[in-house]
């Protein structure tokens, strides 16, 4: 897993709460087998004017100049800001697949579906959950040409570029794994010896779930 | 509780605390425990990846006996024996078949009489069972707690590590009960109590939440109901739902191909019959609803919690103080080509699609068949379809003649799958269509690119593709 520590980005303001997996990368496109290439296709239908699929090369398509994401200025954006409910709806890692191969590296806003916010994690992508006026204030900041955020992962900041700093909360073990970029199983598969006594516990209560 | 030194005694606990405590390997600080999968089930969406995985590490599934595997979501409704037209989807369906073979996974394949949505047949099998915990590479996993289990969905990630491992590292949840105190009037069904739970609560309700459903009117419905309910929690931003077990779960469990049977049936039955929260428990939170205030609901906008009663009319934005959310709703009522203040009731369709995994069972068609019987589709309506949740689901149906009122009506009859639900395969709306769907999710684009869904019960889209708009059933 890529690991994360700090990244400074120019940030890219999204402002619609409710943003679900289905608009973040519909699904004619889960229809992949890959984990790679979903990038030209993150907010498909409101990025094109016209339908696309997988074997449609997207530089042929028209993107609408209105949706945010085409707007030259944000050329490059790494850092995502969003309202409430970022990431609601499906179980589609694919989602947070498509944000990363874009080039997103973070993503912030007041409050997340809770299916994509673990996924992040498994990606090396972080979600970071900043109170409503914090929101309010670097949606209002990010208005400036330029913005650039940083995040900081070991000291759990976003700084501003006028220096403001604004603190987040994250678990300690997936912020280890995060910074370290450890690959989850590996670390699950060391405590081979606890799973295989709690089955053998289990058989013996509940033997008809090992029937 | 209020005296200290009585701390060491059982405290009351709540279903989910049970569920929780019977599955965990270790303890890993902060809330979080390594917890132990009882069943994976698996679909060709979200496993190719987390296959590649496993053979990248040189990795085996940890007990093979806990998986089962479908294909669903890309599969055609209509004629399959030339197989998938589609080359994308093929290969993905393809993949899956091949991924089951290699690693020795069971797999109901497509020619198979059991193929259905995941969601489906995993309780139609007895393969989810009370007391279990439950995942899937899926967020409508949560229906699967109307047994009494522990059952959410996860990403591809996670598919990997329960492959790998059988555990998942989580985070215990918040606990929450939302209670529907009372009877429901006649005509009133498990889909009108969710969306008039989720309208309340908000699709933000639930986040970070293990929803309990409990009350009167929840213990008075059938299996199958209790399904429509806990599917539908993800919508209320809940990774799972769950319903108390008692003699309904019990009854429906008995005889089925995966269920205990012989003495491991009473052992567990036993232990089945303690899956409810002890009385005294503590939830976070509470929503109580009185159900005789439930009527049929009609969802007006791109969310879940955009629903109103049929009698009832699209909201008015200029209403809404809240910014952000008028703009919602603004944009909501644009894509959805509505004016505030329409009557419910006037609201015409092109389409109706009576099918995936909140409202494909035997008695959601039993009751759109019912609404069905004699009468023939509205002539506006271009396009009336349904699809059965499984194999078997489709030959009861057929062995009840249900088939027939439909196919009599105008309305075709298809295969099992996820459909119109999402439109992977050849199914979906057109730009700017309408559509009276038994589904869950009426987000942009759900159903088709431009496509318009209304979410309502089997009975109201029946009754909808009848009359050619919404109409309430109860009149
Ligand atoms: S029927 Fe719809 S919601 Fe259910 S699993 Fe299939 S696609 Fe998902």
């Amino acid at each position: 897993m890529q690991a994360f520590t700090q990244v400074t980005g120019l940030t890219l303001p999204l402002d619609r709460a409710n943003v679900d997996t289905d608009a973040i990368i519909p699904k004619q496109y889960l229809k992949s087998i890959k984990r790679s290439g979903f990038g030209p296709f993150l907010f498909d239908d409101w990025r094109y004017l016209d339908a696309g699929d997988l074997d449609i090369d997207p530089a042929t398509r028209r993107p609408n100049p209105e949706f945010v994401l085409n707007q030259p200025r944000y050329k490059g954006a790494s850092v995502l800001l969003a309202r409430e409910n970022f990431g609601c709806g499906s179980s589609r890692e694919h989602a947070v697949w498509a944000l990363s191969d874009y080039g997103f590296r973070t993503v912030i806003a007041p409050s997340f579906a809770d299916i994509f916010f673990n996924n992040s994690f498994k990606t090396g992508f972080l979600p970071i959950v900043l109170k409503d006026e914090e929101i309010d204030a670097l949606f209002v900041e990010a208005q400036a040409e330029g913005y650039r955020l940083t995040v900081d992962l070991p000291e759990q900041t976003v700084r501003t570029p006028g220096g403001k700093s604004f603190r987040f909360d994250i678990d300690p073990f997936r912020k280890d794994c995060l910074v370290r970029g450890l690959d989850e199983i590996g670390l699950t598969l060391q405590r081979s010896e606890a799973i295989r006594a709690y089955e053998a516990r289990r058989k013996q209560e509940a033997p008809w779930l090992f029937a | 509780m209020t005296n200290p030194s009585a701390a060491s005694e059982t405290p009351s606990k709540t279903l989910y605390d049970k569920l929780w405590q019977a599955h965990v390997v270790a303890e890993m600080g902060d809330g979080a425990a390594l917890l132990y999968i009882d069943r994976h089930l698996v679909h060709e969406v979200t496993s190719p990846q987390a296959f590649d995985g496993l053979r990248l590490n040189g990795r085996k599934p940890w007990r093979l006996a806990a998986n089962l595997a479908v294909a669903d979501h890309n599969v055609p409704t209509t004629d399959r024996s030339q197989g998938i037209a589609d080359p994308i989807s093929r290969t993905q369906v393809d993949a899956l078949d091949s991924n089951c073979d290699e690693f020795g996974i069971t797999e109901f394949r497509m020619s198979d009489l059991r193929q259905g949505i995941v969601h489906v047949i995993g309780p139609e099998q007895g393969a989810t069972l009370p007391g279990m915990t439950v995942v899937c590479g899926d967020s409508h996993t949560s229906t699967h707690g109307a047994f009494g289990a522990l059952a959410f969905g996860i990403g591809t990630s996670e598919v990997e590590h329960a492959l790998a491992t059988q555990t998942l590292v989580q985070k215990k949840s918040r606990s929450m009960r939302v209670t529907v105190h009372g009877k429901v009037a006649p005509g009133i069904t498990a889909k009108d109590i969710v969306l008039a739970i989720i309208g309340r609560i908000g699709t933000a309700g639930g986040n970070g939440s293990t929803i309990e459903f409990a009350g009167e009117a929840i213990a008075a419905l059938s299996m199958e109901g209790r399904m429509t309910v806990c599917n539908m929690a993800i919508e209320a931003g809940a990774r799972a739902g769950i319903i108390a077990v008692d003699q309904t779960t019990i009854d429906y469990v008995k005889g089925r191909p995966f269920a205990p049977k012989g003495e491991n049936w009473d052992k567990a039955v036993a232990w089945w019959n303690t899956l409810h929260s002890d009385a005294g428990a503590k939830f976070d939170s509470e929503v109580l609803i009185e159900a005789a205030d439930i009527k049929p609901q009609v969802t007006w906008g791109t969310s879940p919690e955009m629903v109103v009663p049929v009698d009832g009319r699209v909201p008015d934005p200029a209403k809404e103080a809240d910014a952000t959310r008028r703009q919602g709703m603004e944009r909501a009522l644009h894509y959805m080509g509505l004016a505030a203040n329409t009557p419910i009731n006037e609201i015409r369709i092109d389409k109706v699609f009576i099918g995936s995994c909140t409202n494909s069972r035997i008695e959601d068609l039993r009751a759109a068949a019912k609404v069905v019987g004699g009468k023939r589709i509205a002539s506006n309506v271009k396009l009336a379809m349904v699809v059965p949740g499984s194999g078997l689901v489709k030959q009861q149906a057929e062995k009840e003649g249900l088939d027939r009122v439909f196919l009599d009506a105008g309305f075709e009859w298809r295969e099992p799958g996820c459909s119109m639900c999402l439109g992977m395969n050849a199914d979906r709306l057109s730009p700017g269509e309408r559509c009276a769907s038994t589904s869950n999710r009426n987000f942009e684009g759900r159903q088709g690119q431009g496509g318009r869904t209304h979410l309502v019960s089997p009975a109201m889209a029946a009754a909808a593709a009848i009359a050619g708009h919404f109409v309430d059933i109860r009149g």
